[in-house]
């Protein structure tokens, strides 16, 4: 792997101050490196980071298929990494004009990255860098435990999808200096919330009595506010103990749970492990916005490379060549979903209908299609506006926010559908549906969406840890069930539940006829498979699982 | 045979076992197993699409956004693949670390993938590569194939309803889910590699036993090393006889000697390129050879999964033997139902359909009828695998006994393999009972094992299942 040369670093920075003319914000420093294929071998497994730890899984060909997206949320193939100096790869023969395109798609991701919210965790890292320390680490310890690594690094992968991301941004956004002890944010945030779960009548009570007594006794006020709370709660001062400080509660964070609270690692002889499992939630935290900002992040960088490239001087004479290559990147294909054509539409629709001033209560209020076709207030601030969307959003706002029926319209957009011909060895594609609900439920379907399993602190104790996965329509793929717990069991040092819901029967309506030549019938609500669904509860001890109906 | 003839002909066979006495309920799964119907053709290559005529061809959906990526998307990369022998050398430490799981309590990790059936073309074929997958809490988004989502994106004219494209069906793709854009030719990326690796994986992988230690009547050495090889120039040994002849040959070409005269040796000219050397050669031990016996029972029990686990532990053996013994084995294939027929290839063996009833002495009665005829019990070591769902017409192995004690007189191995029906009783197949009652299996455990899963059994039971079967 080595740097691009010296012309095409010159290219590279002339796009930067044509890129920061237009409005993108990004450090100054950036790598390129040119990639052969040789590298790309060693590179795709490790996510593009060079510099990533080493793994035996790495140097297996990974079974494909089942739920790939959902296990390997971060796409092998990206071409930015998102680290401080932002690191971006090139294939060695790109013409120079096909260089200034993919520079500008590059900047759009770099500027996306340094200034988009979901990935203000990342801000401050020199992500390369720490990847090396943990590789490093990895292997000092790997010496030392032997295999025992690998089983740490696996048991913390199986479960590196069940990391609070969205609280340690929560975490990031709050300010921190309200000068309040740890006590009362426990009992506030975490007590009376998490564990007693009480009405929100009562908790607002609490913060008035709360204020009553500080305002009456000044600082001292705090320790009578809390004398009354331990009659009535003998268990609080335990569990804040027990939280060990931690103002959130954890229970959406398996491997942070594990590391605060189980006996097993935290025992002289096992600390090394958490060593393990802190590096792999931090890699995973790292790669978490990256996949809930997958059409957005390539939407902008293709809005911009499109939007630069037209406006660059250097390129005269290679706009047939651009436009063959912009077109097979960002057209919607007939049949499928482009995150580069879906996103970068999206974001010129937005920028029109802020320019015209249609993101306004006026304009919501309006229910008259001729009107509304006809409105513009000529407010030009369009630019601005997807610039705070590309600030503040994620794929899941940015895509119910957005797609309204006129997007949908105009870029004559549907949701697509197949039926089995079986005679003839074909599937027939048919449009289902052009109405924006359905294309848009569509589109929130195929974003990426880990299972939402939480830590029950009550059921929780010295006989084991109890999970519990919210219901969303969708069993756990069963046979992962297992191993993963497997490797709870051995992280926890005990019993591991988990509750989860699991499909008891599907009961298939009989198929409608179709017409020659046509898909089915629109609208057959009651062609759905009828689910009956059951609450099962696994558990694991002594590696042996047993499971039974809740 | 004609199917309609053989088909009157195992009609008549029941109305024998019908006159001899049924147990009760026997006779329904004997005419079930009639009724299957079908007779034993190959399968035909899936038919071609037919399209609308005018109708758009889709070939590929991609509805997974997250499936592209720049570096494929926009700068045409194609996605590496790692190369197959270099999988191949890191596969040793896979396969150690894989024992030590099983040491430290954990379960393996390593699958040997996908199997995929010999073609025509080449019959050694198989398509094996050694694959993992990290488990993890996943949704299961394919739990009902008609539940998932809302179908896929869209984008051009078409009214509702209206069909707007047709895309082939290919059986081994899923939903929309070919490979991504310039991923190259599908989703799968298994790498081809013969029989001969899959063996290789399956030996170290498993730690397969190795046959030759089972005290059988002769070695089979695969290659033995010998100074047979001669090189001019340079080697190790050097040969004087032939080194000496050389010289002279070398000589008269020159004219330095006269046949008339003594030959005075200190006149003659010796190059570098006479002197003649013994090297080290590979040679074939052409002494030691092995015949294996595939057979299988085709008969219409064995529609659906017990087939696929026969065939998928005979591609196992075969594979392994052929990498164990570098082609010296020679296989014969065999396959019955009321009658046997030899075939000659792995690949008809594999594909041919199952139909009719189950008579499992006709198979040993052909090994044995072949051994005979061809005098193959003195020259080589001759082992048989039969695969099997349990049922037999002759309950009580009245015919099929007999025949296997003949054939134990001259095998070093009977291995009896029954992928149990979903519909019998665990236990209760009549060979299994047959088998056990005979005892056999208790006083000559070196000649003849006996195994026995259930028809939804997985690649590791299967392969428990090849160790039972020749382990000593």
């Amino acid at each position: 792997m080595q740097l691009i040369d010296q012309h095409t670093k010159a290219i590279m920075e002339g796009c930067k101050e044509r890129a920061r003319d237009a409005g993108l914000r990004f450090d100054d420093e950036s790598l390129e490196y040119v990639v052969t294929n040789r590298d790309m071998l060693e590179l795709s497994p490790k996510i593009m980071i060079p510099t990533m730890y080493d793994y035996w899984v790495h140097d297996v060909e990974v079974l494909q298929g089942k739920g790939r997206y959902e296990l390997y949320p971060n796409n092998p193939f990206e071409t930015v990494i998102n680290t401080r100096p932002a690191i971006s790869f090139y294939n060695d023969n790109n013409p120079d004009w096909l260089n200034v395109m993919i520079f500008y798609h590059v900047l759009g991701h770099i500027d996306f990255f340094q200034n988009n919210l979901y990935y203000k965790h990342t801000w401050d890292d020199d992500f390369a860098g720490q990847a090396l320390a943990d590789k490093r680490a990895i292997a000092q310890l790997r010496s030392e435990k032997g295999r025992w690594v690998d089983y740490v690094i696996e048991f913390a992968r199986s479960i590196d999808n069940m990391v609070d991301f969205h609280g340690v941004l929560a975490d990031m956004h709050r300010s921190d200096t309200n000068g309040l002890s740890k006590k009362l944010d426990y009992y506030f945030d975490v007590f009376l919330q998490d564990e007693k779960h009480v009405r929100v009548n009562d908790y607002v009570k609490e913060i008035e009595r709360y204020n009553k007594i500080v305002g009456e006794k000044g600082k001292d006020g705090e320790d009578d506010f809390f004398r009354k709370i331990h009659r009535k709660h003998p268990e609080f001062e335990a569990m804040f103990e027990k939280s060990n400080g931690h103002r959130r509660s954890n229970k959406n964070d398996l491997l942070q749970y594990l590391m605060d609270h189980s006996e097993f690692l935290n025992r002289d002889e096992n600390l090394w492990m958490k060593t393990v499992l802190h590096i792999v939630r931090k890699t995973s935290l790292y790669f978490q916005p990256q996949i809930r900002t997958k059409i957005m992040n390539e939407g902008w960088a293709s809005y911009w490379h499109e939007t630069l490239f037209m406006r660059d001087d250097r390129i005269a004479g290679h706009e047939v060549d651009f436009a063959r290559v912009n077109a097979a990147v960002t057209a919607m294909p007939r049949v499928g979903l482009n995150p580069y054509a879906l996103g970068m539409r999206l974001f010129y629709f937005i920028e029109e209908a802020a320019n015209k001033g249609r993101y306004s209560q006026e304009f919501l209020a309006m229910l008259n299609a001729e009107q509304r076709r006809q409105f513009d207030q000529g407010t030009g601030t369009g630019q601005e506006y997807i610039f705070q969307v590309r600030e503040n959003m994620n794929d899941f706002l940015f895509v119910n926010t957005f797609i309204e029926q006129d997007f949908v319209t105009r870029n004559k957009l549907f949701v697509a559908d197949k039926v089995l011909d079986e005679q003839r060895m074909v599937w027939q594609w048919y449009v289902k549906s052009r109405k924006v609900e359905d294309y848009k439920q569509m589109v929130k379907d195929s974003l990426y969406h880990p299972p939402h399993i939480t830590i029950n602190n009550e059921k929780t104790d010295e006989s084991g840890l109890w999970l519990e996965h919210a219901f969303e329509e969708k069993p756990l793929v069963k046979e992962f069930i297992n191993n993963t717990m497997l490797g709870l069991e051995f992280l926890w040092g005990g019993k591991v539940t988990l509750e989860t819901t699991e499909v008891k029967s599907i009961k298939k309506p009989d198929a409608q006829p179709t017409l020659p030549g046509m898909g089915p019938a629109v609208g057959d609500e009651e062609t759905k498979p009828q689910i009956e669904w059951q609450r099962v509860r696994y558990t694991m001890k002594d590696r042996k699982t047993s499971k039974g109906l809740v | 045979m004609d199917p309609r003839a053989k088909a009157s002909t195992s009609k008549a066979l029941l109305e024998q076992l019908r006159a001899a006495g049924f147990p009760p309920g026997r006779e329904a799964s004997l005419r079930r197993e009639l009724e299957t119907g079908g007779d034993h053709s190959l399968p035909e290559a899936p038919a071609a699409p037919e399209y609308t005529p005018g109708i758009e061809v889709i070939e590929r959906v991609f509805n997974n956004i997250y499936r592209y990526g720049d570096l494929t998307f926009i700068q045409a990369m194609s996605t590496p693949r790692g190369s197959y022998t270099a999988r191949i050398g890191s596969l040793d430490d896979l396969m150690e670390r894989d024992s030590k799981r099983e040491e430290d309590g954990f379960p393996r990790k390593i699958r040997i993938g996908k199997l995929v059936k010999p073609g025509r073309s080449g019959q050694d074929k198989v398509v094996v590569v050694p694959t993992t997958v990290e488990d993890k809490f996943v949704h299961d988004s394919k739990f009902a194939e008609e539940a998932d989502g809302g179908g896929a994106g869209g984008s051009g004219e078409g009214e509702e309803g209206e069909v707007i494209g047709e895309q082939p069906v290919r059986p081994q793709e899923g939903e929309g889910d070919g490979a991504g854009p310039g991923q190259g030719e599908g989703a799968s990326h298994e790498i081809e590699s013969n029989a001969y690796d899959l063996g290789k994986i399956l030996t170290e992988q498993f730690a397969l036993p190795n046959l030759k230690n089972k005290g059988k009547k002769r070695s089979l050495t695969r290659y033995t090393y010998d100074l047979t090889d001669r090189n001019r120039g340079f080697g190790q040994l050097l040969d004087k006889k032939a080194t000496l002849r050389q010289i002279v040959q070398t000589n008269i070409a020159l004219g330095r000697i006269n046949p008339s005269e003594p030959i005075d040796t200190s006149d003659l000219l010796v190059s570098p390129q006479d002197k003649i050397y013994r090297i080290l050669s590979r040679e074939k031990d052409f002494e030691s050879q092995a015949m294996i016996f595939f057979l299988r029972d085709y008969s219409g029990s064995m529609s659906g999964k017990p087939t696929e686990v026969v065939v998928s532990q005979h591609v196992m053996i075969y594979s392994w033997i052929l990498y164990q013994y570098g082609g010296q084995v020679e296989s014969r294939f065999i396959l019955h139902d009321t009658e046997a027929k030899e075939v000659p290839d792995f690949y008809t063996y594999y594909n041919s359909r199952v139909a009719g009833g189950t008579k499992v002495a006709s198979a040993f009665r052909l090994v044995n009828e072949i051994v005979a005829k061809e005098s193959l019990a003195r020259d080589y070591n001759i082992y048989v695998f039969h695969g099997t769902d349990g049922d037999d017409w002759d309950s009580d192995g009245k015919e099929s006994l007999p025949e296997i004690e003949k054939m134990m007189e001259y095998t070093n191995r009977i291995g009896v393999t029954i992928a149990e029906n979903s519909y019998g009783t665990p236990g209760e197949s009549e060979v299994e009972k047959y088998l056990k009652g005979s005892g056999f299996l208790d006083n000559k455990p070196g000649l003849i094992r006996l195994d026995v899963m259930s028809e939804s059994a997985e690649e590791p039971r299967i392969i428990e299942g090849i160790k039972k079967l020749i382990s000593e």
